[in-house]
């Protein structure tokens, strides 16, 4: 498939304590295949890079691995450190024939009880799996210390009834909640401007505050979508190590981006998608000299449309 | 003012002189000099576009003397009334225009003044109690009137407003079948004290049957709106008005059980109470069903209060924002949305129940969409998302028909209600399209998209990439 020197399928599916399992994920939109046959795997507390042209399909790959998007085949599983095993894409065994009936539901062996599996994005996140967005998404009109509660409150289990009649256990997660957002809005260097608007906070302290919002539903794995992107040097530099510190807990991260001084730094491995395939992957050192990663970004650079549009 | 705006842009050819010799006719030079003022011009049309809602609400015409819809209407004393309230339009639009940043200032200061002033506690609930003694004070020294339009027309309609307010303030769904819910309280009510023709398994006193009532309202919430919530936006609103149609024409269309557009034969019973030797029977008197409303709603205000500042408000609040985000930040949206639907919904059977029972008569014509619709306009007049707003919403523009009517110089008529409410409406959406007392985060939406950023509209999917 790849004219990779290195063997790509070995260097993508790593052994030992995973985190999560990606095999033969085929994506596509009508006609247009976005994902094709992608396969690998992340080592739990891993920092994994994915890198690629625009348009090579890193975010479709995120919107997959979060249930945004319903890959056409393929499996994604997800280990959680209690020991459960979750596929988030893929097939499980299911007693329920209606499952069977749902859209895309019929897969091999469904009369032997075997039914698809698309797990939706909230129940993604309650597995583990938190996310930012490649454009922002904070909630504009709460404030920087709100919108981090909302994460926080992925965790907890008021429901109406305690809401309504704020019973004790409801004031006790307000309590502890209130704590932990304002912990999280430390760590990543927000704690001052708690109270302002998400949509007044300069770009910068945007995307750190939609990574204390991941980081407050207690995830084991986070996915950032080119967090540095339109940052400036000193920002970058902050993003880096508030990067370093997220994994220093114990979280793992996979982490899209386009400025390869950040991934070098950050990865201890790096994946290469291009138009949708992995065309390469291995540490940085090895992903460097690949001369299938060279020609994909000097190619894409040399074509001047390609590099026109670039600068998007 | 639509139909101010098009009276406006006629203007300047309807009122242009003739382009003749226009030195012989000094007249006409100086119509044309002050109608080159933009001023008069703009007051030219707050006038005409308030008598043209003179001549719409007016004395209709009859086929014997068909212009006598038209001279009722202008050469009546009411004709200047409604003059007065053009000049009045125009002054506000003029000061606006003149001192527009400043008067948004000053109105956002004045608003804000209670949140300034009042910082401790003690001093909030002080003022809570304050209001509360004002109304259970204030209605004894009304008269019978509007003692009465306090209970039917406001009381019931405020409790309405309070619940769609959920719905529509606090998760951002636009429900135009509400009215069904009440319909189902108010039936169940009947149903459960005996009053229909099929009888219930045991014979309840309406204290019992309300929460039967809440029940049978939140149930169809549940089933109306797990499958349809599923689907983005407007189709709820479509699907929730088929579902208030639905409703209206089973309960006509069932003669058998519910007595149809005649009503049931026998009258709902009034609430009762028989507890430790007290016995105490809610009669005809207005003054006891006000308070046992007020009672009811004040619960009601505290309870939502206390939801929307709460792990469930907030929710609510990221899903209107950005579903999207919502969603990946482990927010079940279907969940939240159907949970709102159906408080709002057990919150119009609740309301239905206690109306049906105070007039102790229901029929299948009251449940009209029109009804869904008012009370929308309640809470979008009283401020999405606000539980003051619904209120206070609810409370004036519900006294306010009753106004035009104990005041025979506007020549009220119940049939042109909607034409004022819509009037009304529009002046608010240019003025202070977050209504009379808004939510401070829907204020804050609405603030954002006016400058471009999100949408203050759930209704519309979020942009960007998913
Ligand atoms: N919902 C969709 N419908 C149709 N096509 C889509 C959809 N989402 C993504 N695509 C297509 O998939 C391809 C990959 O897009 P994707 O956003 O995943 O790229 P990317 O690698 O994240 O690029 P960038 O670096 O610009 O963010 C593009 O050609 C895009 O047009
Ligand atoms: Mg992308």
């Amino acid at each position: 498939m790849s004219t990779a020197t290195i063997d790509v399928p070995h260097a993508a599916r790593v052994e030992g304590d995973l985190i999560t399992a990606i095999e033969n994920l085929t994506l596509s939109f009508g006609g247009l295949t976005v994902l094709y046959d992608v396969s690998l795997n992340q080592r739990r507390g891993e920092i994994l890079a994915v890198i690629g042209p625009n348009g090579a399909g890193k975010t479709s790959f995120f919107n997959c691995l979060t249930g945004v998007y319903k890959p056409q085949e393929g499996s994604i599983v997800f280990h959680s450190r209690s020991g459960r095993t979750s596929p988030i894409v893929g097939s499980k065994k299911h007693p329920l024939l209606v499952r069977a009936l749902e859209p895309g539901g019929i897969v091999p062996g469904w009369w032997m009880g075997w039914r698809a599996v698309n797990t939706k994005p909230h129940r993604v996140n309650h597995l583990g799996i938190a996310r930012t967005f490649q454009t922002t998404r904070l909630f504009n009109a709460l404030t920087a210390f709100e919108n981090v509660k909302v994460g926080v409150e992925a965790r907890q289990h008021t429901g109406p009834i305690g809401a309504m009649l704020r019973l004790p256990r409801t004031r006790r997660e307000e309590r502890e909640g209130d704590a932990r957002a304002i912990e999280l809005l430390d760590f990543v260097g927000l704690r001052e401007r708690g109270n302002e608007l998400a949509s007044s906070l300069p770009f910068g302290d945007r995307r750190r505050l939609e990574i204390a919002r991941a980081l407050g539903t207690q995830p084991e794995l986070l996915l950032l979508d080119e967090p540095a992107a339109g940052t400036n040097p000193a920002e970058k530099l902050d993003l880096a190590q508030l990067i370093q510190r997220v994994s220093g807990t114990g979280v793992s991260v996979l982490l899209i981006e386009h400025d390869m001084g950040l991934v070098m730094s950050l990865a201890e491995r790096i994946i290469v998608l291009n138009f949708g395939r992995v065309i390469a992957a291995g540490t940085p050192a090895q992903v460097q000299r690949d001369p299938a990663v060279v020609e994909a970004y000097l190619g894409a650079s040399h074509k001047p449309v390609a590099g026109g549009e670039e600068g998007q | 003012m639509t139909l101010s705006g098009a009276a406006a842009s006629t203007l300047p050819g309807a009122q242009a002189p003739p382009q003749g010799p226009v030195t012989g006719q000094p007249r006409l030079s100086w119509l044309r000099r002050l109608m080159g003022s933009e001023d008069a011009r703009r007051l030219l049309s707050c006038v005409l576009g308030l008598l043209v809602l003179a001549v719409m609400t007016g004395p209709e015409g009859s086929a014997s003397a068909p212009l006598s819809g038209f001279t009722g209407s202008l050469f009546h004393l009411r004709a200047l009334v409604f003059i007065g309230l053009g000049f009045v339009l125009w002054a506000v639009i003029t000061l606006r225009r003149r001192f527009g940043e400043r008067a948004r200032q000053a109105s956002d200061w004045v608003s804000s003044a209670p949140r300034r002033l009042v910082t401790n506690r003690q001093a909030r609930y002080g003022i809570y109690l304050a209001l509360l003694a004002f109304a259970v004070v204030y209605p004894m020294v009304l008269s019978q009137f509007w003692q009465n339009v306090l209970v039917d027309q406001i009381g019931i309609y405020v409790l309405l407003a309070l619940g769609l307010n959920v719905v529509v303030g606090y998760a951002g769904l636009l429900d135009l079948g509400y009215i069904a819910f009440y319909a189902l309280g108010a039936y169940s009510a009947a149903y459960w004290t005996g009053a229909l023709a099929v009888h219930p398994p045991i014979t309840l006193n309406p204290f019992w049957a309300i929460p039967l009532a809440i029940l049978a309202a939140m149930l169809a919430g549940v089933v109306l709106g797990a499958p349809t919530l599923r689907l983005r936006g407007d189709y709820l609103a479509i699907v929730t008005l088929g579902f208030g149609e639905i409703i209206q024409i089973v309960a006509t269309n069932l003669q058998g059980v519910t007595g149809g557009a005649s009503g049931p034969a026998s009258v709902i019973p009034h609430f009762s109470v028989h507890v430790l030797g007290v016995h105490y029977r809610w009669g005809l008197a207005d003054l006891p069903y006000y308070y046992l409303l007020l009672g009811f709603v004040v619960i009601v205000l505290v309870v939502f209060h206390s939801l929307e500042n709460s792990r469930v408000g907030r929710a609510w609040t990221a899903i209107r924002e950005d579903e999207i985000a919502a969603e990946s930040a482990g927010i079940n949206v279907l969940k939240y949305k159907v949970l709102a639907f159906s408080i709002g919904a057990s919150t119009s059977g609740f309301a239905g129940m206690l109306w049906a029972s105070q007039v102790g008569y229901i029929d299948s014509t009251l449940f009209t969409v029109q009804l869904s619709i008012l009370v929308l306009v309640l809470v979008i007049f009283g401020g999405m998302g606000s539980l003051p707003g619904a209120v206070v919403g609810a409370a004036v523009l519900q006294w306010f028909p009753w106004f035009l009517r104990v005041h025979p110089l506007f020549g009220f008529q119940q049939q042109d209600l909607f034409i004022y409410l819509g009037a009304l409406l529009i002046v608010m959406m240019i003025f202070r399209p977050e209504g009379l007392l808004p939510s401070r985060r829907r204020k804050r939406e609405i603030g954002l998209a006016e400058h471009g950023i999100g949408t203050a509209d759930a209704m519309s999917e979020p942009g960007g990439e998913p």
